[in-house]
């Protein structure tokens, strides 16, 4: 079959399979634990792929191809199951993002009050469009369905936290925030 | 008497009824007496109080408890299951009830686990909701250490555990079948009906998915009982609901009032009517995958079948308003790019459709549209619509698009014409 590639097909397929993951296709202890305390609430492991990514994710980053097929062996189910949830979701990040990830909220009510203006203020500021990360590595922008704050539009999620009826110098407000506690941890 | 059961331990600060408040004002009162009765008549109550989902289907709540099998020969183990999964655009009202109130939502949880015989139940929370999870959690641990959950509750034979399930952002969830198959740990596409969840869900047991709000109502319509709960509404259907506004209004918010209450009210009284040099041009009554309904609606009272005689549904009955100065077209753009992202791909009408509609759409708002556009997103429509899909996601998105080029042809017309929006 490899005779229908053309060889510059084969060179990118081998470059992508180069995971730049820094972990090894191990889960930690940590991470096992966890994951087995949620397993409790289900019937078996199979159930928590979802939780398994989530728990991985929260000590790596995102999910590189070595921590997927980890957690697949972990949980006894075929990776290209794990993989079929892994892309499904958009709260699990299948390739790196920045430290801090804004999820815009791009739905009617907020779009009504104005969040494509806010968007370009964003990409203007950060130099990236949405999908991408700022060149420090900070920021990523992420457009997201409805939120589920309306009422306070326009609206974004950054971390655990809501910011609600934003303008643009609300939006410099938070970005400097973010700026400066990364400038002080990399102080440190 | 009693006429904000959903709310009434809702302060103005942003915290959480703790178990200490939640008792202190009656707080499982309806989960003891439940626990009294035998479980058919429970599932009695519940059917002739007249509660009606709140998800957004109406679809009577004790009816869809009453397709559960009992009896001897039944599955043993079954499920109930609160979608918590709120992600309909525009809508904003279970977040409140479980950042505010989650011990509403356990008790009304804990009796209905109690009526159809789970001893598990799952609260599919977006994975957005994060303050919400987190009091949820908190409450569970209350309710379990003053045994409202457990082992052994009120010292009787009956024993239920909660969980709460963290989901991912994906709106498809929302879709009670899809819902379970994201349980199981499979990607969250719906599933074919029949078998329906009530005999076959959740690990192919008989499983019941109700929404936040619908538990909500539970407790209080089994304390004070069938009179006192249709009663509480003003036009055809019984209780209250959190009602929303969102939208260019003076005064955006949601608030418990009784089904029935009139649009006009909601909008005029309660969000105080549209902003300063704004005109009212159409509303959104329950979320985006309803129909458009215009100013000649507003004195419709929010009632299920009203609201559908009138060409569109209640939805979750938070309504979001369009004002004169948005563009229509650019509206329903953003409506369709959500519906078409949110597709699972699993049939092709959705999958392939949705985008088709954004691309003629998109065309359209930029000036580009073809006078023959619009016949062919009415056609769109029907090939999306209702029967030809595997799930209601694509013909809920075609519903505001329908709606849309009745109510605002005039606007579809002048982009076509004008070769701009008229609007930017």
């Amino acid at each position: 079959m490899s005779s229908l590639l053309e060889p510059e097909a084969i060179e990118v397929m081998e470059r992508s399979n180069k995971d730049p993951d820094q972990f090894s296709g191990t889960l930690t202890d940590e991470e096992k634990r966890e994951i087995d305390e949620e397993a409790a609430h289900y019937e078996g492991k199979s159930s928590v792929g979802l939780e398994a990514l989530r728990i991985v994710q929260k000590h790596r980053g995102w999910i590189s191809d070595s921590s997927l097929q980890a957690i697949a062996n972990y949980l006894e189910i075929p990776v290209a199951q794990l993989e079929g949830v892994a892309t499904y979701f958009q709260l699990i990040f299948r390739q790196p993002v920045g430290k801090e990830v804004i999820y815009l909220c791009k739905s009617a009510s907020c779009w009504i009050m104005g969040c494509d203006q806010l968007q370009k203020h964003i990409s203007q500021r950060l130099q990236i469009e949405p999908g991408q990360t700022s060149a420090d590595g900070i920021f990523t922008l992420l457009e997201t369905p409805c939120l589920g704050d309306c009422d306070k539009a326009p609206v974004l999620m950054l971390g655990d936290e809501m910011y609600r009826n934003l303008d643009e110098s609300a939006i410099d407000a938070l970005i400097e925030k973010k700026k400066q506690v990364h400038a002080d941890k990399s102080s440190h | 008497m009693l006429t904000n059961p959903l709310t009434k331990n809702i302060t103005k600060d942003n915290i959480a009824a703790d178990i200490t408040r939640y008792l202190a004002n009656d707080g499982y009162q309806g989960w003891r007496k439940a626990h009294s009765m035998a479980p058919d008549d429970i599932i009695t109550l519940v059917k002739e109080g007249g509660l009606r989902g709140r998800g957004g289907a109406g679809f009577n709540t004790g009816l869809k408890w009453s397709f559960v099998p009992r009896g001897e020969g039944s599955p043993k183990q079954k499920f109930i299951v609160c979608n918590a999964d709120e992600m309909e655009p525009g809508t904003f009202k279970d977040r409140l009830l479980m950042e505010r109130d989650p011990h509403l939502l356990l008790e009304g949880m804990a009796i209905a686990a109690y009526a159809i015989g789970a001893s598990v139940g799952y609260i599919f929370i977006r994975g957005e909701y994060h303050l919400a999870a987190e009091r949820l959690e908190l409450a569970i641990e209350e309710a379990r250490s003053r045994g409202f959950i457990g082992n052994n509750i009120f010292n009787g034979e009956y024993s239920l555990e909660i969980f709460v399930h963290r989901s991912a952002g994906n709106y498809i969830c929302g879709e009670e079948t899809a819902l379970l198959n994201a349980l199981e740990g499979r990607r969250a596409i719906p599933r074919a009906k029949p078998p329906f969840p009530q005999v076959s869900g959740l690990w192919g047991k008989p499983t019941v998915v109700n929404n936040v709000e619908t538990f909500c109502n539970i407790p209080h319509l089994v304390a004070l009982g069938i009179d006192w709960y249709r009663g509480l509404g003003v036009g055809q259907d019984a209780g209250s609901k959190i009602f929303g506004v969102s939208g260019k209004v003076k005064n955006p918010g949601a608030w418990e009032l009784p089904m029935g209450t009139s649009i006009r009210e909601i909008i005029e009284q309660h969000a105080g009517g549209m902003r300063d040099g704004l005109r009212l041009k159409g509303f959104l009554p329950g979320g985006g995958s309803t129909d458009f309904l215009g100013p000649d609606h507003l004195d419709l009272p929010m009632d299920y079948d009203v609201i559908g005689k009138a060409g569109s549904r209640m939805g979750t009955g938070t309504i979001t308003v369009m004002d004169d100065k948005t563009c229509p077209v650019g509206l329903v753009l953003n409506l369709t790019q959500f519906f078409a992202r949110e597709s699972c791909g699993w049939c092709t009408p959705c999958r392939d459709g949705l985008p088709w509609v954004v691309k003629v759409l998109q065309r359209i708002e930029n000036g580009e549209g073809l006078p023959e556009d619009l016949e062919l997103l009415q056609e769109q429509c029907e090939r999306i619509g209702p029967g030809k899909t595997f799930c209601a996601l694509a013909p809920g998105a075609a519903e505001p698009i329908q709606s849309a080029l009745k109510l605002f042809e005039r606007d579809f017309l002048d982009h076509i014409k004008k070769g701009c929006c008229p609007y930017k």
